[in-house]
């Protein structure tokens, strides 16, 4: 993938007509191109390289360059060029190449310093960077092989046959003596809640108005009020005893007066004279 | 059914169990079905059997990380892939190249797996990876800021079909040629 995306990106020519460079002995024209890549081609770049680790790893593959043997200033002027462009695009992948190209540097400019014959045998300061790139590729190709792998839910299909599931939790265990005592229980919580039935009231209106007529037999003359006794009798008593009082009024038998609005009733017998 | 008295019998509850189990069963899960104690090597041999006898059939039995479980052979695979037209996601090159430092370095810190790719662990990477249940901290590192230590888990291994990490490749098989560097 990541070579594909290279490809696409046009070869940045080098203005300067010609170079005066000679490597091993033999003449130089031509800058390595892939170096090269234009500023503007960045966020393909970006995208393509997992990191200058990874950039670097891809030119040593491709070309079979000698890396460290690139014309340090020019590299290092590209370099900053990026990290311009780095500001805009992605800040935190700047530094990461900015310490990748110091780091060459340094060891361009540690070969070119003449050695003290005496610690001639001291690490090469390549040593380093050729082991991390190693390992680095080593890492790269062992997360292909991950990706490549069957791996389940993508080419592993795991059986997964269904069945009733039954309940891990049992039932516990009733005896007749749990189920009395329980029964028990119900039958005292229930006296609490007992309701208070409202059965018919056997009252008569007819019953109650002979109750009435025998009163004012004996009084007379009685205040309305005085008919209803409001502490001893419930409301249907009372109910029925004003619809005997309004009955006995309307069959006449007995007559109620009133002096003014508001004042007391009373009830007194109709006589018929 | 009563207790399974014969080996052919115990043979067939295991049978059922492995079909029906979604995660793959270990033999002490093996054990907890029999109300007679069933000896480790007994089970073995019956899983061998059971293997044998599933030879030509369209499931295997497969042993991966926790246990045995049954899967279709791959040659099906193709067409389950058509049940569900949806393509798993792919993980970016950076989850893969995270998930191989993990799995080859165990236990690593961050920094292990910044100093190998060169580059900064994006966060979101992690949370992919545990989220998957593929990685998960198993300690920190003795040094200042106590970094978190990262491992492969069995759930991965699992998914991948390994019974331990031994079966991945070597990471010398991974080395490509000498890298030289010219000066």
């Amino acid at each position: 993938m990541c070579s594909q995306n290279l490809r696409d990106i046009k070869p940045y020519m080098q203005t300067q007509a010609t170079l005066d460079a000679r490597i091993h002995g033999e003449a130089f024209t031509q800058a390595p191109h892939d170096l090269y890549i234009p500023p503007d081609a960045l966020e393909i770049y970006l995208d393509a390289f997992e990191g200058p680790l990874d950039l670097l790893l891809y030119l040593i593959r491709k070309h079979n360059l000698d890396v460290l043997d690139i014309p340090m200033a020019d590299l290092t002027r590209q370099y900053m060029l990026y990290m311009e462009k780095m500001k805009a695009i992605k800040l935190e992948l700047a530094g990461d190449y900015l310490l990748m190209s110091a780091m060459l540097i340094e060891i361009k400019s540690r070969m070119l310093l003449p050695k003290p014959v005496e610690i001639e045998s001291e690490d090469d300061p390549r040593a380093e960077l050729v082991r991390r790139l190693i390992e680095y590729e080593s890492i790269k190709l062992a997360a292909q092989h991950l990706d490549e792998m069957p791996k389940v839910g993508e080419d592993i299909a795991v059986a997964s046959a269904y069945y009733q599931h039954i309940s891990d939790v049992k039932p516990p265990e009733v005896s007749l003596d749990d189920l009395t005592e329980a029964w028990r229980n119900v039958l005292k919580r229930v006296i609490h809640f007992k309701h208070h039935k409202v059965g018919k009231a056997e009252l008569s209106v007819r019953e109650h108005m002979s109750i009435i007529l025998r009163r004012l037999q004996v009084d007379s003359f009685l205040e309305f009020s005085q008919l209803f006794d409001v502490t001893k009798d419930g409301i249907p008593k009372l109910v029925v005893c004003f619809l005997a009082v309004l009955e006995l009024a309307r069959e006449g038998l007995l007559r109620m007066t009133q002096q003014a609005p508001f004042s007391p009733i009373y009830v007194q017998l109709n006589s018929c004279e | 059914m009563s207790e399974p008295e014969n080996i052919a019998q115990k043979k067939q509850v295991l049978e059922v169990a492995l079909l029906t189990s979604r995660q793959p069963l270990s033999l002490d899960d093996m054990q907890k079905m029999f109300v007679d104690r069933i000896e480790r090597a007994t089970l073995r041999m019956l899983l061998d059997e059971l293997k044998q006898d599933w030879e030509e059939r369209t499931m295997e039995l497969v042993q991966v990380a926790t246990g045995y479980r049954f899967q279709a052979r791959t040659e099906y695979v193709t067409f389950l892939a058509r049940l569900n037209p949806e393509k798993q996601p792919k993980y970016s090159r950076a989850v893969m190249e995270t998930l191989a430092i993990i799995a080859y370095r165990q236990p690593v810190t961050r920094g292990d797996i910044e100093e190998i790719r060169g580059v900064a662990v994006n966060p979101n990477v992690m949370r992919q990876l545990q989220e998957r249940d593929w990685v998960d901290i198993v300690g920190q590192r003795e040094v200042p800021g106590r970094p978190s230590l990262y491992a492969t888990t069995k759930h991965f291994l699992n998914d991948l079909n390994l019974r331990s990490l031994a079966e991945l490749p070597a990471m010398e098989d991974f080395v490509k040629t000498e890298i030289q560097l010219d000066l």
